[in-house]
């Protein structure tokens, strides 16, 4: 009895393995085999000698990224973009589910929804295409728009102050939608008799909202802006990168797309990939302190 | 709840309905301006007479970009992806999910493999290595560069053992009781019955080729090896018509930079516009579950 029931294990387990094998292979392969690569982060790297034969440097490539007045200048954009979108990020979604929960009509509702949704599926390629045209200070409609007040024509994308302006309004515009969902289920999940229980006591619905909706979205608030903190070093780079140009890098340089102008266009592979290691490093840090958090403040688990 | 409608609470309510419809009109109008500039005249667009309507309605732009080679090769290389993509994607997540749905008692591997794929999603090479490795292992400049790499999600892995989680354990007893192996059990037991999973990250799937364009541009090295994402990214940046051919200046005319380009973003748009109504009901009960669990 005990024999057969092993063998009958072993049997099956074997082909567990067997299912799991093409997966296995390529994860170590391309997922594994870039985080050995990180070695050369600490070398002098030259592409003809390979991963493990270029000259050992310890920290000098660190020392040098940091050395340089615009890896602060980088840093400080990302943490500014990334904490803007965040901020906003979490108000607007908000405001919108709030509102969106007022309305009685379904079908307005849903149909609000669905068209909310929709930039969020259109890639940045597109999206930026379309940002790019009607943004143009030379017959873009936004332009076009306010020439008829009398101003001048704004060069949205050409202007530093401007451009950062332009990639937390677009980043809201194209995620709006998604978050707002999230927020609504929250709202729906609400004990209805506590609206009632108000309302005989009297409470208007600017006071229901205040007193009863927003403290009972408290904790997903909470989670979702404590998740957010373990992305700060990503400020959006499909976004920025498809839409910035020379004239501004100074403002909208972000950790992402440096790494690709000084690794992929320069190609200084050490000091590139020592840059990507010290932001992977940091997230990491971030991550785990956000999922802590997420764990103390709204009892949030992964697994 | 009987509700007592006060002048400020009607006041409240139609001001919401039309905040709401102006809002939406603010995430349709630029998508709504680029297919009404696609279709406008040349002497039209430039003059900034198109807003949400075609002016001088044409088709130039459109018959332009069709019979333009590069972008036609483009539309196809994407399709291939898609198509490839998907279905290797599908296949890997399946196969590696369904193991990993058992319990420890049945498969005492399980926590290695489970750590050994979630360990992925926090630590990447970065860049340059991963770069790096794509093209020691030759795939430059082939398709197989847009797929391989990306070819195992661990979200979707996730995605599909919890599914395959909350079947009833029976299911699969019976089945064996009936002689199946475990692939035979998996193939005739499990896939059938969940199409809706496999729906939902087949269609993530979908949208995530469609829409990518770095891998294109990083690993391409010819233009007609790109996806249309990567070549859109050469036209917006660079935004010329250097490929234009004489047979097509008897339409020059009609069309310029722009109507052209938003021909272009029109028709990238298109299957994600097509498949998008379909996508969302799956999505919105994956974004609900995913987040609102804790």
């Amino acid at each position: 009895m005990e024999l057969k029931g092993t063998r009958k294990r072993r049997f099956s387990t074997g082909a567990y393995h067997m299912m799991l094998l093409p997966a296995v292979i390529l994860v170590l392969i391309y997922s594994y085999g870039p985080i050995v690569g990180i070695v050369i982060a600490f070398q002098d790297f030259i592409p003809s000698n390979g991963w493990f034969n270029s000259e050992w440097i310890g920290f000098d490539n660190f020392k040098y990224v940091f050395g340089m007045p615009d890896t602060m200048q980088v840093i400080g954009n990302t943490l500014f973009i990334s904490l803007l979108k965040m901020i906003v990020g979490i108000i607007f979604p908000l405001g919108l589910a709030i509102l969106l929960n007022e309305v009685k009509n379904v079908v307005f509702k849903r149909t609000v929804q669905t068209v909310v949704y929709m930039p969020y599926f259109i890639s940045w390629i597109i999206l930026s295409g379309i940002l790019i045209d009607i943004l143009s200070p030379s017959g873009g409609i936004i332009n076009n728009f306010l020439g008829l007040f009398g101003f001048e024509p704004i060069y949205f994308l050409g202007d530093g102050a401007w451009f950062r302006f332009v990639i937390v309004a677009s980043h809201i515009w194209k995620e709006l939608g998604f978050d707002t969902i999230v927020y609504l289920a929250a709202i729906l999940s609400i004990d209805k008799s506590l609206y009632e229980a108000a309302a005989l006591d009297g409470a208007g619905h600017i006071k229901q909202m205040w007193h009863i909706t927003l403290p009972g979205m408290k904790p997903i608030i909470v989670l979702l802006s404590v998740l957010s903190l373990g992305n700060i070093l990503n400020a959006g780079f499909d976004q920025v990168f498809n839409l910035y140009s020379p004239q501004v890098y100074s403002s909208a340089d972000i950790l992402d797309t440096y790494v690709f102008r000084i690794g992929m266009e320069q190609m200084q592979y050490g000091v590139a990939t020592a840059v990507g290691l010290f932001k992977s490093f940091v997230s990491f840090i971030f991550i785990c302190t956000s999922y802590l958090l997420a764990y103390k403040l709204a009892n949030y688990r992964i697994f | 709840m009987i509700e007592r409608r006060t002048l400020s609470r009607k006041v409240f309510l139609y001001a919401n309905y039309i905040f709401l419809t102006l809002f939406s009109i603010t995430c349709l109008f630029p998508i709504i301006h680029m297919a009404a500039l696609s279709f406008s005249s040349n002497a039209a667009v430039s003059a900034g007479w198109v807003t949400i309507w075609p002016v001088d309605f044409n088709l130039d732009s459109y018959k332009y970009i069709f019979s333009n080679n590069i972008f036609m090769s483009t539309v196809l290389v994407s399709f291939q992806r898609v198509i490839l993509g998907v279905s290797l994607s599908l296949t890997l997540t399946v196969l590696a999910a369904y193991p990993l749905s058992k319990s420890n008692l049945k498969f005492r591997s399980r926590t290695i493999y489970s750590w050994f794929f979630v360990i992925t999603m926090i630590f990447n090479g970065g860049l340059i290595p991963t770069f790096m490795v794509v093209k020691e292992t030759g795939l430059m400049d082939t398709i197989w560069a847009l797929v391989i790499p990306s070819a195992v999600n661990v979200f979707n892995i996730v995605l599909m053992l919890n599914f395959f989680r909350t079947q009833p354990p029976e299911l699969e007893e019976s089945a064996q009781m009936d002689g199946a192996g475990s692939l035979r059990t998996l193939w005739s037991i499990y896939l059938p019955i969940s199409k809706p999973s496999l729906a939902t990250i087949a269609l993530f799937s979908i949208i995530f080729h469609w829409n990518s364009w770095f891998d294109g541009m990083i690993y391409m090295n010819s233009p007609s090896n790109y996806p249309l994402q990567t070549y859109l990214r050469t036209v917006i940046v660079s935004r010329d018509l250097t490929n234009m051919n004489a047979s097509d200046l008897s339409l020059l005319a009609n069309i310029s930079n722009r109507t052209v380009m938003a021909a272009q973003l029109f028709v990238s748009m298109l299957p994600v516009l097509c498949i998008y109504p379909f996508l969302q009901k799956y999505f919105v009960k994956g974004i609900v579950l995913g987040s609102v669990k804790g």
